[in-house]
């Protein structure tokens, strides 16, 4: 019975896990900061379940309701959106500098030439 | 102001950074960020003065009180650093106008160095802060600027480097979001100072295990733990060479701060060292970083990666340190990393000046430089028989308080795994000054001149802190001791 009250975090992890493979697992670039953003996002519902007052009504002042959500982690995940957005922006920026560099995104590619690159310098 | 001083020292470089936008010219930004370091550097001398006349400095953000605003919290550990960190900025910054005009279109320079105030502002902040989740914000504006930085190299394997280190670095900094938000759950605070209070009353829960799990996965992470340091040999060997001195010397030592802060201030010395089997896994892991990658170090033939491992090394050493858990094992630590950033700044500064004149860090190249750049060689040399733990150099000092520690607690199988690990120290020093000084220049190479001063100055400045600070040992060891004494001292 508790196993299915508190579904939210099964949710949590599985979309935790699900963004932690595709990282490993995937050797296109941009797959893999699609996982990494899945896995952020893990994290963010993660904060908003923690916030969760059963019964509890939106964080706002008003005289009909005395039980509230704990604002503070919307407030916090918030933060971490805007550090995940930045993040992500700048993956994607790397990720088309590589492409005009390597002509390539996908991580075997890279690593050949790199290698190639490396032998021939020796 | 002065009550402002906690505020100023991270607020400074954030503050320099848009305004480099507007100045635009990059000759004029180099003198603005240069001025920018020596302020922030004043700070934080300022704040260890005030630090030892008042004890611990506590400052309110915005006036809002701690449980509901963030707090800044100085103690001499954080002040220490925070010394160590701007000193060692400000004086790559002296060299970064030559070495960076060698290296990238003047057009990319201001962006550089926006993204190098980002950088110091991020691990200023962490030093400062007494929030936990501020850490982790600090910890991602610092990285985040760590990537661009070294995406900036002008070799296009920076670009793949910068790309890893941005993978594997936000896993380690989501751990640590993960870790901050399971003990957020259980005590209701993010204020580390509470935390501390709370967790000892649900310590015994597994949530609380977790939590820890996740932090330190994260944090070693970004110190680059064998075998989470993946990202490290890249990142430093093609990134440009003053972010390179500048990440080498600062970055990794931060997190190792972070580290020590949760370890013994927030979770406390009973439940990191008893509960949990930190000293197995600190101790195990820092030897095996230590032994595999000094041999990994002794195959480079790219320079910058050979010391980029041997960074690798001696952050097994200082997690080494931690892990014996001890009051001497911990001064052990705070010497070591303290000592590092003095090698580090010396060799890397000292490799900036040898790519400015020659080019290319490949061992082939050094041939015969012995003697055509006999200052920018010499300092490399002296910083590598730091980095071995030769007597008059610091990391005799710091290698031999290890080793005491070590013998304290009767582990005499460690410290000879140490000093094997010393040996191999030797080996891939010993690999460049044979390069360096018995091989005849190549035919076709044109006697290099030696470095600019510009860099060669800074470098030496390293070089003689190195043999300074390795005679007279009263400054270093002592503050190690009180910092050790001060961790301990809250754990209790």
């Amino acid at each position: 019975m508790s196993f299915l009250e508190q579904y939210n975090y099964w949710v949590v992890i599985f979309l935790m896990m699900s963004g932690f493979y595709i990282v490993i697992a995937h050797g296109n670039l941009v797959k893999k900061l699609m996982g990494l953003t899945i896995f952020q996002t893990s994290v963010f519902i993660l904060y908003i379940s923690i916030s969760k007052v059963i019964g509890g009504t939106a964080p706002i002042l008003d005289d009909k309701y005395n039980v509230y959500s704990n604002p503070l982690p919307h407030v916090l995940i918030l933060t971490a959106i805007v550090v995940g957005v930045a993040t992500t922006a700048l993956g994607l920026a790397l990720a088309v500098r590589i492409k005009e560099a390597y002509g390539t995104i996908e991580e075997d590619a890279i690593q050949e030439k790199d290698l190639q690159q490396e032998g021939s310098t020796e | 102001m002065i009550q402002h001083l906690p505020i100023l020292q991270v607020i400074i470089p954030l503050l320099a950074a848009p305004i480099c936008f507007i100045l635009k010219e990059a000759r004029l930004v180099r003198w603005f960020v240069l001025i920018a370091n020596v302020m922030a550097f004043v700070v934080s001398i300022m704040l260890l003065q005030q630090v030892n006349l008042h004890g611990t400095l506590v400052y309110s953000l915005g006036g809002w009180e701690a449980p509901i605003g963030i707090e800044y919290r100085v103690d001499e550990l954080n002040a220490y650093l925070m010394i160590l960190v701007t000193s060692i900025s400000t004086i790559t910054i002296m060299a970064a106008g030559s070495s960076l005009t060698k290296e990238m279109a003047e057009s990319k320079q201001t962006y550089f160095y926006i993204a190098y105030l980002l950088c110091l502002t991020g691990l200023l902040g962490i030093l400062a802060t007494g929030d936990a989740f501020n850490v982790f914000v600090f910890l991602e504006i610092s990285s985040l600027a760590s990537y661009t930085m070294i995406a900036m190299g002008n070799d296009r394997r920076s670009l793949w480097a910068s790309y890893q280190y941005l993978i594997m670095g936000t896993i380690g900094a989501t751990f640590i979001l993960i870790g901050i938000g399971l003990m957020y759950m259980m005590t209701g605070t993010l204020n580390m100072n509470d935390l501390a209070e709370r967790l000892p009353e649900v310590e015994q829960t597994k949530t609380v295990f977790t939590a820890f799990a996740f932090f330190l996965v994260g944090v070693c992470l970004k110190l680059a733990l064998f075998p989470l340091h993946l990202w490290l040999p890249n990142a430093y060997a093609y990134a440009p060479s003053i972010a390179t001195v500048f990440l080498a010397a600062t970055s990794t030592k931060v997190a190792i701060y972070v580290l020590l802060r949760f370890i013994f201030s927030v979770f406390g010395f009973e439940f990191s060292f008893t509960h949990m089997p930190l000293t197995e896994i600190l101790v195990s892991l820092g030897l095996v970083g230590v032994i595999a990658a000094s041999v990994v170090a002794i195959y480079q033939t790219n320079i910058k990666r050979l010391f980029a491992y041997s960074s690798v090394s001696q952050i097994g050493y200082m997690i080494l340190g931690i892990g014996i858990g001890t009051k001497t094992g911990l001064t052990a630590t705070m010497l070591h990393l303290f000592n590092h950033a003095l090698m580090k700044s010396a060799i890397f500064l000292a490799l900036a000046g040898l790519v400015y004149r020659v080019g290319s860090v490949n061992i082939k190249a050094f041939a015969g430089l012995g003697k055509q750049m006999p200052w920018t060689m010499a300092a490399i040399v002296v910083g590598g028989l730091s980095l071995i733990g030769m007597p008059l150099t610091v990391g005799f000092i710091s290698k031999w308080y290890l080793i005491l520690a070590l013998l304290e607690s009767n582990w005499w199988p460690v410290a000879v795994l140490v000093l094997i690990g010393s040996l191999l120290a030797i080996a891939y020093i010993w690999r460049l000054v044979e390069v360096a000084y018995f091989k005849p220049a190549l035919q076709n190479n044109q006697s290099y001149k030696e470095a600019p001063l510009a860099i060669l100055i800074p470098a030496w400045i390293f070089v003689i802190a190195n043999i300074y600070f390795g005679i007279d040992t009263s400054f270093t060891v002592g503050l190690s001791e009180r910092t050790a004494e001060l961790l301990f001292g809250v754990a209790k």
